[in-house]
């Protein structure tokens, strides 16, 4: 007990020392005066003091689990209880239709606004979901082939005036064309080059965008794109909002739905035998190629779908909305959500994009937040919010060898 | 051939600095084959401690050399800490795991130390003191080189050097060589790997911060977020040269300098970034182990 309060006060202190000159001092450089912040110091002894304590009892936890233990928190868990649990789980899934269905008639354009926006984050959470959560490529460009769809609205828009339902299959063909020609030199490089080759890619293309202004008008970018029309009904400003939201839905529940037959496909499971082991995949003659091109290029096409969405929605683009925090907050959706599941996905992208929009006063922490919660799931809970629940056999120890108790996890 | 020369030693100076990046990347990776993704932002905390500590200083009345030696010292200890701090907690506990684990908590160490240091002081760029001191023999040939370019240049090459010498000839540069090679075995013969593999980051992120404090006192202005690009770059440098090689993290740093500055000076200026990137991908995609990297077939 006494060694626990000394190594937390020694954490304590060192975290103190090493946000001493950053959080404390802040100087004011066109008037060179100081300003000393001493209480965030007591902030952070504190906080630190007690985060550690949290920090080596979740360690402990982590470590001291035996097996038996995992064993009866699958057969028991709240997560099992409900995906098991088919009354449960219709139930559920009735009340989410029926609120989502209804939301838009309970409340304001607001409202309507950001459930809107919530939603295209799940589509494109469970798009980046295919190419990082199921082949397991790292992908940190996603954003890319977002901005590829949304600029091809807005620019045969501009120039051609094409509609949003003639461009919408237009944008996911460009979306995966890119996916397709990016993928194609690249994929046969390693995990983490494949990731930091998408990061630059995704900078080629804002760079782009922003500098060639013959082409997409630079960074002051494209204004007065059209919004979607409905079956040539004239739609006031919130109707239309509120068809948006309708189109959204729908495109949700159809990724929702694409994705889940899709999981266990043949090119689903080719897929996660990747992610598991590439060496054994293609000892099974699975083309990896083939299979890793696959998962690029849908993961794209779905982003340039939600590309031209996003631009009928906001009516204007610019790179400005491109940047690689956008790919972040993607990637910590598909993160924290589990990666490779579809309920964690859809959670996570709600409690992502929904939080820092009802409570204002964490909406300035939330790229913190975002950062710090990417690092402790890593640590404490690397299979995210909810685990990919995977069909697999459990052994009984007791009488192995003998009757498998078949139950799918 | 002025403007020729003008361009040939600004990519040198560039090319130093991104050197003193890349080794910190090229370092960590050799040992745990891990991209360091939040080393970028190391740099960005050494120069803003920098700059926090000399302005300080200025206010109490501290002049010149002292500022600039003082400064430096206090971005060095704290940059190091930072650093060690940050493989305890984002990365040793993830020793074990999947590979794309400890990439996906740097990502996260990155993101969350940018906006740290975007809550705790400002998203402006706070101008940089000039803390290196124009020299009276530079006056004739001002318009080609600068004396921060000089001292940049001079104090780079002295600092490689000596890390040369520390890995080569010291008994835990000898310890870090032989942990790079094979960690199982280093710990058979009685090296306390975790202890090498904190001190690799103490160095790399020491080295990340002096070239903080150099470039930042060169160009006059910082803010949070110059740790993401420059530590792009520096990876690619890193890549360029060969991952894991220090030398050649050394030599694609210098390429990377010239090819950016060279680009600029001829094509356009816009586009310095993209250039940049443009040779990450194409030598990812025809050389994947860089100009001095061994590439080696995969065991299973």
């Amino acid at each position: 007990m006494l060694n626990e309060l000394k190594k937390s006060l020694i954490t304590a202190v060192w975290f103190m020392f090493l946000t001493f000159p950053i959080m404390v001092i802040k100087v004011n450089t066109v008037y060179n005066t100081i300003v000393w912040r001493w209480h965030n110091l007591i902030y952070i002894g504190v906080g630190a003091f007690f985060g550690s304590m949290i920090w080596r009892w979740l360690h402990y936890k982590k470590t001291h689990i035996s097996e038996r233990n995992i064993r009866e928190r699958l057969k028991n868990g709240l997560q099992n209880a409900i995906v098991d649990n088919k009354k449960v789980l219709y139930t559920l899934i009735a009340v989410a239709v029926a609120f989502t269905f209804a939301f838009p008639h309970m409340s304001n354009a607001y409202q309507i606004n950001i459930m809107t926006t919530a939603l295209m984050y799940v589509v494109l959470g469970l798009g980046l979901n295919i190419v990082v959560g199921l082949a397991g490529l790292l992908d940190l460009g996603y954003v890319a082939f977002y901005a590829v769809g949304a600029y091809s609205y807005a620019l045969l828009n501009h120039h051609f005036g094409l509609g949003f339902w003639a461009v919408l299959p237009i944008g996911g063909a460009l979306a995966m064309m890119f996916g397709i020609i990016l993928g194609f030199p690249v994929l046969r490089l390693r995990g983490d080059y494949l990731a930091i080759v998408t990061l630059g890619f995704g900078e080629i293309i804002r760079l782009v965008l922003e500098n060639w202004n013959a082409f997409s008008f630079g960074p002051s970018g494209i204004s007065g794109i059209d919004r979607p029309s409905f079956f040539g009904l004239t739609l006031n400003l919130s109707q239309s909002m509120t068809a948006l939201y309708y189109l959204v839905l729908g495109f949700a529940v159809i990724t929702i739905f694409c994705v889940n037959r899709l999981q266990n496909s043949r090119i689903g499971r080719a897929w996660l035998a990747l992610r598991e082991d590439e060496i054994a995949c293609q000892a099974m003659g699975i083309d990896k190629t083939k299979t890793k091109l696959t998962a690029f290029a849908l993961g794209a096409t779905w982003a340039g779908f939600m590309g031209v969405v996003f631009a009928a929605k906001t009516t204007f683009v610019n790179p400005a909305s491109f940047t690689f925090l956008e790919s972040a907050i993607i990637l910590a959706i598909v993160v924290l959500g589990g990666m490779g599941s579809i309920l964690g996905v859809i959670l996570a992208a709600l409690i992502l994009i929904l939080l820092p929009e009802y409570l204002r006063a964490f909406s300035e922490l939330r790229m913190l937040i975002f950062g710090g919660s990417m690092v402790l799931m890593m640590v404490f809970r690397p299979q995210g919010l909810i685990s990919n629940v995977r069909r697999k056999y459990l052994f009984d120890k007791m009488n192995f060898g003998g009757e498998k108790t078949n139950e799918a996890k | 051939m002025d403007y020729f020369l003008q361009l040939f030693l600004s990519g040198l100076t560039k090319g130093s600095i991104y050197a003193l990046i890349a080794l910190g990347y090229t370092m960590v990776y050799g040992i745990i084959q891990l991209i360091n993704f939040a080393h970028g932002e190391i740099y960005m905390i050494g120069a803003f401690t920098a700059l926090i500590v000399a302005s300080v200083l200025t206010i109490l009345g501290f002049s010149g050399l002292s500022i600039l030696i003082l400064a430096g010292i206090a971005a060095v200890i704290y940059s190091s800490a930072y650093g060690y701090t940050m493989e305890k907690i984002a990365y040793r506990p993830l020793r074990n795991a999947p590979r794309l684990s400890p990439l996906i908590s740097a990502i996260g160490m990155s993101i969350f130390l940018q906006n740290y240091v975007l809550l705790a002081q400002t998203s402006d760029f706070l101008p940089f003191p000039a803390l290196i001191p124009e020299f009276e023999f530079l006056k004739p040939v001002s318009h080609i080189m600068s004396s921060a370019e000089l001292v940049i240049i001079l104090s780079s090459a002295v600092i490689m050097v000596l890390l040369t010498f520390f890995i080569k000839f010291t008994r835990m540069g000898k310890a870090m060589r032989a942990t790079a090679q094979d960690k199982k075995m280093a710990r058979l013969v009685g090296i306390d790997v975790d202890k090498v593999i904190s001190l690799t980051f103490i160095v790399g992120s020491s080295l990340a911060a002096l070239g903080g404090i150099l470039i930042a006192s060169h160009i006059g202005q910082i803010n949070f977020y110059i740790g993401f690009i420059a530590g792009i770059k520096a990876f690619t440098a890193a890549v360029l040269g060969g991952i894991g090689s220090i030398p050649g993290a050394v030599l694609g740093a210098l390429i990377l300098g010239w090819t950016e500055s060279f680009a600029t000076g001829y094509v356009s200026s816009d586009y310095e970034d993209v250039f940049a990137f443009a040779l990450l991908v194409l030598i990812l995609i025809f050389r994947p182990a860089g100009i001095l990297g061994k590439s080696s077939a995969q065991k299973v």
